[in-house]
């Protein structure tokens, strides 16, 4: 058998491959389902957060500050271990699949938030001026003019970070989460071939490829016309 | 002219921090009056204009505007702001909405028009600054006189009883400062109540009625517009008057 052969025979057995498929299906919709709930949720925070703050109120801004850094800094695995392996001795047992949502929510919130507040502070002053001196309240002129110039704004650099943060979705395989990793890895266990870590990148691929494409051709694309 | 004037600001002083900007200014305008207001950059002309709508807060003193007390808490600041539209240098027009959707956002949000009583008095002010068929154009594609008589029209179409000019043609080239004049021009004329902070003193010659020289925080002089350019009373006017003709 050639080195080639023998790359093939590991990495491409068509017949390991064939008898994993549905596994690897099966995981691609549970990241597929995870990731929807991480991006949803994280987000919805995130400008959430960021409305909050921009009231000025300053201990609440401290607050949403020290929650949105402790997040940014922690490793997100950490975050993950932390609610899967710790909840439980204060009687809380969230689920792999659970823990690793709420986890990464939080770091997408975090991030987000970050970003959504450069966005709503790039907003010129003239703006709030121009809205207020009509007589808008503060809460119109947010979200009539300032939000949408915003959020705008903030698009690109949005969808890189989600993107970011989404994939970590594979690390739900060490909470026991049959997405795509733990699904691949099982399957090379269980076969002793590492083909299902083929179809496995393959199906990462499918799903964040677009999303990369996606988050260049917009990154090309947002320069605001005045 | 006798009667209540429209603006009445009383002693009114500003500090930002020690900065001491504000030093107690007077200043009323009768009904269908223009006021031209004059001085040096750092004088606190658009601290003036920013505390008649409390854009900013005037750290003492007295502002009515037609009647309302602009400074008192019960006062409902977005209603009374209605009464006193305002154009800023930078025109800040929204740059994600049409023309007609700027003119007609507060008209919708605080006027409480439907979106067609919006549209209808939205178009007619645009019409009125000569912009009728820009009515769907972004910002963006509209030229700087264009984009700052978008901006009249937005403040206009609230029925104001008094416009503020914060140097309205300043950041315009020069072949487009007729026609945002001509506009001012044209307001006067139907009898708005202005206060037109400019250096355009042709305009001022032939449209204001009284011209102000505000230096340091504080009103030096005022008086009819050929008094104040041709004999002013004041070492400071003159020297400003004479500085500003250089150019
Ligand atoms: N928000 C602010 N915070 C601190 N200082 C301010 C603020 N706004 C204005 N000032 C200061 O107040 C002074 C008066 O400013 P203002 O803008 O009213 O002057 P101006 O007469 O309009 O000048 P210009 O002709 O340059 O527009 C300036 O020294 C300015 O630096
Ligand atoms: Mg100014």
């Amino acid at each position: 058998m050639s080195a080639w052969d023998r790359f093939l025979e590991a990495f491409f057995n068509p017949v390991v491959m064939s008898r994993y498929l549905p596994d690897i299906l099966k995981g691609t919709l549970l990241t597929i389902e995870l990731a929807a709930l991480i991006i949803v949720s994280g987000l919805a925070l995130g400008l959430a957060l960021a409305l909050l703050r921009s009231f000025g109120f300053r201990p609440l801004n401290l607050l949403i500050i020290f929650v949105v850094d402790l997040f940014r800094a922690l490793p997100p695995l950490v975050i993950i271990v932390f609610i899967y392996f710790g909840l439980p001795a204060v009687g809380l047992s969230p689920s792999g699949f659970v823990s690793t949502w709420l986890s990464l929510m939080f770091v997408l919130m975090a991030f987000s938030e970050e970003i959504y507040w450069a966005g709503i502070t790039s907003i010129p002053k003239g703006q709030w001026e121009a809205a207020r001196s009509t007589g808008l309240t503060y809460g119109h002129a947010l979200m009539s003019v300032v939000l949408p110039q915003a959020l705008r704004l903030t698009i690109p650099p949005l969808t890189n970070r989600t993107i970011a943060i989404t994939k970590g979705t594979a690390l739900a395989s060490v909470v026991a989460v049959g997405e795509i990793l733990g699904m691949a890895s099982s399957a090379v266990s269980n076969s002793y071939n590492p083909s299902p870590l083929t179809m496995g990148a393959v199906a990462y691929l499918i799903l964040f490829l677009p999303m990369v494409v996606f988050g260049r051709y917009l990154e090309t694309r947002m320069a605001w016309k005045r | 002219m006798a009667a209540r004037p429209i603006v009445e600001a009383r002693g009114i002083h500003k500090h930002f921090g020690s900065h001491h900007v504000l030093k107690g200014v007077d200043l009323a305008l009768a009904e269908r009056e223009l006021a031209f207001v004059i001085g040096p950059s750092g004088s606190g002309k658009s601290t003036l204009l920013r505390c008649l709508n409390r854009l900013e807060e005037p750290s003492s003193g007295s502002v009515v505007v037609d009647g309302v007390d602009m400074l008192d808490p019960r006062t409902d600041l977005n209603h009374a702001r209605q009464r006193i539209g305002m154009v800023f240098q930078s025109f800040n027009l929204y740059p994600h909405m049409t023309a007609l959707g700027n003119v007609t956002l507060a008209l919708r949000k605080v006027a409480g028009k439907t979106r067609e009583e919006a549209d209808a008095v939205g178009r007619t002010a645009l019409d009125r600054v000569g912009l009728a068929d820009r009515a769907g154009h972004t910002p963006g594609q509209l030229s700087g006189g264009q984009q700052q008589r978008v901006a009249i029209a937005r403040a206009i179409a609230l029925e104001p009883r008094v416009m503020l000019f914060d140097e309205p043609t300043s950041s315009l080239d020069p072949e487009l400062v007729g026609s945002v004049l001509g506009v001012m021009r044209d307001l006067r004329e139907s009898g708005m109540a202005m206060v037109v902070v400019s250096h355009e003193m042709g305009f001022a010659r032939n449209a204001a009625d009284r011209v102000l020289f505000m230096d340091q925080g504080l009103i030096v002089e005022e008086g009819t517009p050929s008094q104040i350019f041709e004999a002013p009373a004041q070492e400071r006017t003159r020297s400003f008057i004479g500085q500003i003709q250089k150019h």
